[in-house]
């Protein structure tokens, strides 16, 4: 009994003094414990895991339905694309612009996006002549190689757009290397032309070229040969006729083409050469032809350069075009108080191209001008020139052939005369002369030009000379549309 | 009083035959059509012939393709025409591109990858549903001038929309067996006909457009013909035909004439819709033979 109570006393103070072991000394109560607490947290994880079910099936949901509605965009786009295809609505369907990111090249201004058309051709010619010095008398164009090795005469800018609705307007100041390598720049033509006059009228103002003939108011990147044609060189010297001035021209209502020019010209300086032209200023005094200049001025409407023309064209058939016209300048000059000039001209183009030429290089085309000029020229006493009339005529004839795509030959025959006049021993502008040049042209594309030319040149004060020259022309930016 | 007067026919120049051929469609006796460009001509490179001034000076509506397809041309003539009708802006300037999309709109501009065109690919017109695009606008615009005649023009407008609908399915189902075919070309000028009818005109004999072929470029054509069993040339008829000849002789492909212009080829002087019969046709039968 003593043993009992001694057991339920010690139990009895055990409990009292430590009541948590008499827990830890209880292993069913332990494990009851242990198990509650992982049922608590397997409740706990059960939660959260039912909570992310729930968020992924939400999600799964959200996407589902964000494909749905791809699928019903893509179904529309379809359905309406069909739609818009069977009844467009004109004008109302816009390209889609694609999307640009950063790793693309940024677009540049598209062609007609742009208010202005820019555009640079460069001509440059290597070669060789028997004339130890071509400029000063066998080449005399301004554009035409002017030394032995290598001449860069034209380098073009070119600048055209519409102004407004009223006028479009063109411009092309042009670079020149001269034989030092020092650069020359002129501002060849700049001109606004009318775009909506009534009655088939038209109108050009600024500085251009005269419509006279065919080659005179063609630049030269768009010559068939690398030079200057003779007799041009010699009605309306080195840069041919151009001038500031005005021209008014009329589409006549003919079944054919015809359209009259009238020209209006200040006619003044070296490129209105036969007119009121001062010559040589860098001698004292300034003269041309050996007389002396007298630095007219316009004295009233009489005193301007006017330059009329007629061209008319024909289809011949389906595969052949002709085109012919009539040109006249007719204006003072300034080597007497009343001396006057005129040049006239006859002008024929005819071109064959088959129907189905490929690209625009498979033609036959000839061309031909005839010009003849009187050049009244007033008497210098102290020169001791008399007035005299100074007549010259002349012309070229040119043929050209597109044998297969990219290649083109060429053949042009000159011959230029005059009366006697009193200066014929010192001007390299007169004298007879006769040029025959064929010619090769390839064009890797349509913005590049390689043209190997042989000139056999026989006159009356340069005697005979053999010259080649190779031709390289690079075009950039746009490209105007050619005229016939 | 007069109790009915003669109503003068609208002018109407259209720049290239298939153009002219909708036209035809759309005004009917209403209009009279004048053409530039010939069936076999490339619309790239039109002589600018003086006598196109006259007709477009007299013309109450210009229709162009655009896309400066005409480019190289067609601006000179308009600016010696003087006629305010057909400037760019005027009532009577349809530009049959605008409301087209176009493809292979490059991002930039660089002339070393040949002549490119950057407004996209020209040559869209091919594509029928184009067709109608372009229809559509042709309609609008002689009902604009025309307002009394509209009925008409849209009348048939529906007539041609409709026989495009119902011969674009038999188109479809002609080159349908034939789905992802390559087809060799001279120049990149069918990607509207290939887009609609599931083909690839995707080698070209140029290396680039506007650069002529050279031997060693043909030489990978002809190995890429042989290696992928490529049986059909497209030739259209303004390229020189020996070239499409030696690569087909080397490959024993079926050489196909094919033209963008209505009269291009022998059989489609009839317009637009004899033109793509006669292309669908040719090519399913290329296709079958080879």
């Amino acid at each position: 009994m003593k043993t009992i109570r001694f057991l339920f006393l010690s139990a009895f103070i055990a409990l009292a003094l430590f009541p948590n072991s008499a827990q830890e000394a209880d292993p069913v109560g332990q494990l009851k414990k242990q198990l509650e607490q992982i049922q608590a947290n397997f409740e706990k994880i059960q939660q959260q895991q039912k909570l992310e079910i729930e968020r992924l099936t939400r999600q799964i949901q959200a996407l589902q339905e964000q494909n749905d509605a791809d699928a019903e965009t893509k179904r529309l786009e379809s359905e309406l694309a069909a739609e818009m295809a069977t009844a467009p609505a004109a004008g109302s369907q816009v390209a889609r612009p694609s999307t640009w990111s950063p790793s693309q090249p940024i677009p540049v201004i598209r062609a007609g996006s742009a208010y202005m058309n820019i555009g640079f051709d460069v001509l440059t010619v290597a070669g060789w002549s028997t004339d130890r010095d071509v400029s000063q008398a066998l080449n005399l164009g301004d554009h035409d190689p002017i030394q032995r090795g290598f001449s860069l005469r034209n380098a073009e800018i070119t600048l055209e757009g519409a102004v407004d609705p009223y006028f479009k307007g063109f411009a092309s100041p042009v670079f020149k290397l001269d034989p030092s390598g020092e650069t020359e720049f002129e501002l060849e033509e700049a001109y606004l032309m009318s775009s909506s006059l009534p009655a088939n009228l038209q109108i050009k103002a600024g500085q251009f070229f005269a419509a006279f003939g065919r080659q005179n108011s063609i630049h030269p990147h768009a010559w068939n040969f690398v030079d200057q044609p003779l007799i041009l060189n010699r009605a309306f010297g080195p840069e041919g006729l151009r001038n500031p001035g005005g021209q008014i021209s009329w589409l006549a209502p003919t079944p054919f083409y015809t359209e009259v020019f009238l020209g209006v010209f200040n006619g003044g300086g070296g490129t209105a050469f036969s007119f009121r032209n001062a010559g040589d200023e860098g001698q004292v005094p300034p003269s041309f032809y050996g007389r002396e200049t007298l630095g007219r001025g316009l004295r009233g409407p009489g005193d301007l350069l006017f330059v009329p023309r007629i061209a008319s064209s024909f289809d011949l058939t389906d595969t052949q075009t002709i085109v012919v016209g009539a040109s006249g300048a007719i204006g003072p000059n300034d080597t007497g108080l009343h001396s006057r000039s005129e040049v006239f001209g006859l002008d024929a183009y005819w071109k064959w191209k088959p129907l189905n030429a490929m690209r625009s290089l498979h033609f036959l085309s000839w061309q031909t001008e005839l010009l003849y000029r009187r050049f009244g020229a007033g008497e210098d006493l102290v020169a001791g020139f008399d007035s005299e009339n100074m007549r010259d005529w002349g012309f070229y004839s040119e043929v050209l052939w597109g044998f297969r795509p990219r290649w083109m030959t060429g053949l042009r025959g000159e011959f230029v005369t005059g009366n006697n006049s009193a200066i014929d021993a010192e001007s390299v502008f007169r004298g007879d002369r006769s040029r025959v040049s064929p010619n090769l042209t390839w064009l890797p594309s349509e913005y590049s030009k390689l043209r190997l030319q042989y000139n056999h040149d026989r006159g009356q004060n340069i005697g005979v000379e053999h010259s080649v020259w190779l031709q390289l022309e690079i075009s950039l930016g746009a490209h105007a549309a050619h005229k016939f | 009083m007069l109790t009915h007067s003669v109503q003068a026919k609208l002018e109407v120049v259209a720049t290239t035959p298939d153009l002219g051929s909708i036209v035809r469609e759309i005004g009917g006796d209403l209009v009279e059509i004048e053409i530039l460009a010939r069936p076999k001509e490339d619309a790239h490179f039109v002589s600018a012939r003086p006598s196109f001034i006259v007709k477009l000076n007299k013309a109450d509506v210009l229709v162009e393709g655009g896309a400066e397809l005409e480019i190289g041309w067609l601006p000179a003539l308009v600016d010696q025409a003087r006629n305010r009708k057909i400037v760019s802006g005027a009532p009577g300037r349809i530009v049959c591109s605008q409301g087209v999309q176009m493809l292979e709109i490059p991002a930039t501009l660089d002339r070393s990858r040949g002549d490119i065109h950057a407004a996209g690919n020209p040559h869209y017109l091919i594509d029928p549903l184009n067709a109608k695009i372009v229809a559509e606008h042709i309609s609008a615009t002689l009902c604009e001038l025309e307002p009394q005649s509209c009925a008409t023009f849209e009348s048939n407008l529906k007539r041609f929309s409709n026989a495009i609908d119902i011969k674009l399915n038999e188109w479809r189902n002609l080159l349908k067996p034939y789905s992802g075919r390559r087809v060799v070309s001279y120049h990149n000028s069918w990607p509207y006909f290939s887009k609609r009818f599931g083909i690839r005109v995707d080698l070209f004999l140029e290396p680039k457009p506007g650069i002529p072929p050279s031997p060693s470029h043909l030489a990978e054509v002809v190995s890429q013909m042989k290696s992928d069993k490529i049986t059909v040339i497209m030739v259209d008829p303004y390229i020189n035909r020996r070239t499409a000849e030696t690569a087909a002789r080397f490959t024993g492909a079926t050489l196909v004439d094919a033209a963008q212009f209505p009269g291009g080829v022998k059989g489609t002087e009839g317009g637009y819709i004899q033109l793509l019969d006669y292309l669908v046709n040719s090519l399913a039968k290329a296709f079958g033979g080879g």
